[in-house]
């Protein structure tokens, strides 16, 4: 069975807008997406954007046939669950006393995040990892009272030295995002 | 040389082969407007509402196939525009439409007339810009042309700032378009198209399914020549109306809710579809779980994201429909099929869904069918959206490709004389008759000043059946015959021409039809005769909502006068 979620990468020019289009889109297809993260990319004025859908209610094809139809959208992959490395980074800012504190850094040592801000009722966490093991080190401080929470959503990479504006250079006239016909 | 954006707009048109604007100016656009007279060669067309402008500007396109163009000032012109664009969208017409802006200081202000345009449009165009230099607006007007023409074609929409129309800038103009996101697959994959090959050649009983892409690629020669090699029988869905003659042996005609019963019944029992430039609308397959139950599908369509849309897909080939009808064709083997079309004219002699009943009132479909015969089939016929596109789909025969110039995806009433205007300047030398219906004619019934204005000689018949008939069809067949908000009191359509300067007949009696129809093909003017019809008259066959298009009602054979003890007989 194909795994729920998929992990698109899609590289868009950095126009005003481009953000509102895929939106846009998401909203009128009734695509559920879980997460979207916008940030530059190796190339001057393109912007890498890493999109999770949910494919147990959304057709990953469909989305990714019609992301690549936006004029500003340059390309547009679909990264295999086993060649991608993906990431994401959340702040954490948990309740914290005298009497907790050193159990809490201890949780945080074990899932090799960091400390980023200590209150005096407060420790504030930066962690990094897969979307499983920030979720399970949130289950582990949900007890103590979790404050503030900010996720980035995934970002994705495949393994090895090709990027998606690569491959298309080495296949001229083929785009891998039309493996699929 | 040093320019001003209005000007670069222009010179960027000429480049293109405008000729024809279809458009209302107001403030933002005065700029735009007062620049035009440097532009003899380009003709302005003021029509009497945005939405009219649009529609002309499809009309022009569908028959000639170049790029529509049309002018609305910011705000309301703007927002105007936006019927007219969708439906360019989803019928994939290609389409530039320029808007002003207020100034570039007010943007964001909520200024006088201002609105989000290029946000409002979003989701129905192709693409859309706000122009916010002067220095962009070539390349801006040179990809908009572009991407609204190639590809699978759509309205582009340009945003332009009142001040920027003035902003003089150094211009040159861009030889060349390069858009990283945007290449259109033009050839199909040669082993799909090998692969779709084979499946023809084995099919038992194939059909070929095709759309409007058909007429857009300019295919209708390849599709003819695929076909008659095969003998492959053709049916159409209602934009591909014309894009195969009509009155060909291997045409069965339209598909579809109110498609001829024999090409739905060969569509329900074919065990091959070769759908080519078209898209699975559901007016087409109704239920989708039940549609084609034994076929395999090819799907040829420019457009990837189309594939396996809505129905599962065997055979996907994306490309342009001429290429790959050209490169299929070669590797078909000829042969006959005679088993399988005696089944089809077997289902044709069986139910014939283009029978016309003796009638002593007017039947809307007899006054099609006589248009057709005083035409001699030879005209551009534009209609609106209702029963009297269905009577103008069923009863005229299309022979020559962009004859039939109807709103599809859209189904936007009031797009049949606007169109019809545009379609008459487009092919000035063809017959273009508007088959409308009362209801829809009354939408855009201002553009008769726009015919006045121009002197276009557009002929009018309107189907008055004192209803928003298709609406009133479905209360009776599905709401119990409750008729709520359907009578329409219409005004004297004939009054109505002639205080617009144009000639125009009632026809009340059956006898009266063929020298209406003489006397406004006589006219060298505009003419417009209204046709006083049957008001209970329904379209069939016709297939319920949510039902399989196995499921379609027929017109019951033995009713002799329209009647509400009609009883509805389901065959198959």
């Amino acid at each position: 069975m194909a795994p729920a979620k998929h992990t698109l990468i899609a590289l868009v020019e950095d126009k005003p807008g481009v953000l509102n289009r895929m939106a846009s889109l998401f909203r009128r297809r009734s695509f559920n997406i879980e997460s979207i993260a916008v940030g530059r990319s190796e190339v001057p004025n393109i912007s890498r954007t890493t999109i999770v859908v949910d494919g147990t209610t959304t057709s990953v094809e469909q989305v990714r046939k019609q992301l690549d139809k936006v004029v500003d959208v340059v390309r547009v992959v679909e990264l295999s669950a086993e060649d991608t490395i993906s990431r994401e980074l959340a702040l954490i800012k948990v309740k914290a006393n005298s009497v907790t504190r050193s159990e809490i850094m201890q949780i945080v040592d074990i899932f090799r995040a960091n400390i980023v801000d200590v209150g005096s009722d407060s420790l504030t966490v930066e962690v990094t990892g897969d979307e499983n093991k920030i979720d399970s080190l949130l289950t582990l401080l949900q007890g103590f009272g979790i404050r503030e929470l900010a996720r980035t959503g995934r970002i994705a990479m495949t393994r090895g030295l090709l990027s998606p504006l690569q491959i298309e250079k080495d296949k001229p006239g083929t785009r891998a995002k039309k493996k699929k016909e | 040389m040093k320019m001003t954006g209005a000007q670069i707009i222009f010179e960027c048109m000429v480049k293109e082969g405008v000729e024809v604007i279809f458009g209302i100016l107001g403030g933002a656009v005065l700029p735009l407007y007062d620049t035009l007279p440097q532009y003899p060669q380009l003709h302005h067309v003021l029509v009497r509402h945005e939405q009219g402008a649009a529609h002309a500007a499809d009309g022009y396109a569908r028959v000639t196939g170049k790029v529509g163009v049309c002018f609305a000032t910011s705000g309301p012109g703007a927002t105007n525009l936006v019927t007219g664009i969708a439906n360019a969208h989803l019928d994939s017409v290609p389409m530039v439409a320029i808007t002003g802006q207020v100034s570039r200081p007010f943007i964001g202000k909520d200024a006088f007339q201002e609105v989000d345009i290029t946000g409002i449009t979003l989701p129905i165009t192709k693409h859309n810009y706000m122009v916010r230099n002067a220095s962009q607006m070539a390349e801006t007007v040179k990809e908009a042309f572009y991407l609204a023409r190639t590809g699978r074609p759509g309205p582009v929409l340009i945003d332009v700032p009142k001040d920027v129309f003035t902003e003089e800038v150094e211009f040159t103009y861009p030889n060349r378009v390069k858009i990283a996101g945007y290449r259109p697959t033009l050839q199909g994959h040669p082993t799909q198209i090998k692969k779709a090959a084979k499946v023809i050649n084995e099919a038992k009983q194939p059909i070929i399914l095709a759309g409007r892409g058909v007429l857009i690629s300019g295919a209708s020669a390849k599709l003819k020549q695929l076909a008659e090699t095969a003998q492959i029988p053709v049916v159409t869905t209602l934009l591909g109306i014309s894009c195969f003659p009509e009155t060909h042996i291997l045409n069965f005609g339209m598909v579809g809710m109110h498609g001829l019963a024999a090409a739905n019944m060969a569509l329900n029992e074919t065990d091959l579809i070769i759908a080519v430039g078209m898209r699975f609308d559901d007016r087409v397959t109704s239920n989708v779980n039940t549609f084609a139950p034994g076929a395999k599908v090819i799907h040829i369509d420019i457009d990837p994201a189309e594939i396996g849309k809505n129905v599962r897909v065997d055979v996907p080939i994306v490309g342009d429909v001429k290429v790959v009808l050209s490169e299929l064709t070669k590797l078909i083997e000829s042969r006959q099929n005679l088993g399988w079309f005696e089944q089809l004219d077997t289902w044709r002699k069986e139910h014939p869904s283009t029978y016309i009943r003796e009638s002593e009132g007017i039947l809307p479909q007899y006054v099609v069918r006589k248009i057709y015969e005083v035409t001699e089939g030879n005209a551009i016929i534009t209609t609106g959206v209702g029963q009297n596109q269905m009577w103008a789909a069923q009863h005229y025969l299309y022979d020559r490709p962009n004859t039939f110039v109807s709103s599809g995806g859209l189904g936007t009433m009031g797009f049949g004389l606007p169109a019809a205007i545009g379609a008459k300047i487009g092919c000035p030398d063809e017959t273009v008759w508007c088959i409308d219906g009362d209801g829809s004619f009354q939408m855009t019934i201002q553009e008769l000043a726009t015919i006045a204005q121009e002197r276009i000689a557009v002929k009018i018949a309107i189907l008055n059946n004192g209803f928003l008939g298709m609406v009133r069809q479905w209360q009776e067949l599905f709401y119990d015959k409750r008729y709520v908000a359907t009578p329409l009191s219409g005004p004297d359509f004939v009054k109505i021409a002639e205080a617009y300067g144009i000639v125009g007949v009632r026809v009340n009696n059956k006898i009266d039809i063929v020298p209406a129809i003489e006397k406004a093909m006589a006219e060298d003017g505009p003419f417009l005769v209204d046709f006083r019809v049957e008001p209970e008259e329904n379209v069939y066959p016709m297939v319920p909502p949510g039902e399989g298009i196995n499921a379609m009602v027929e017109e019951p054979r033995e009713a002799v006068k329209v009647d509400s003890q009609k009883i509805k007989t389901r065959n198959m």
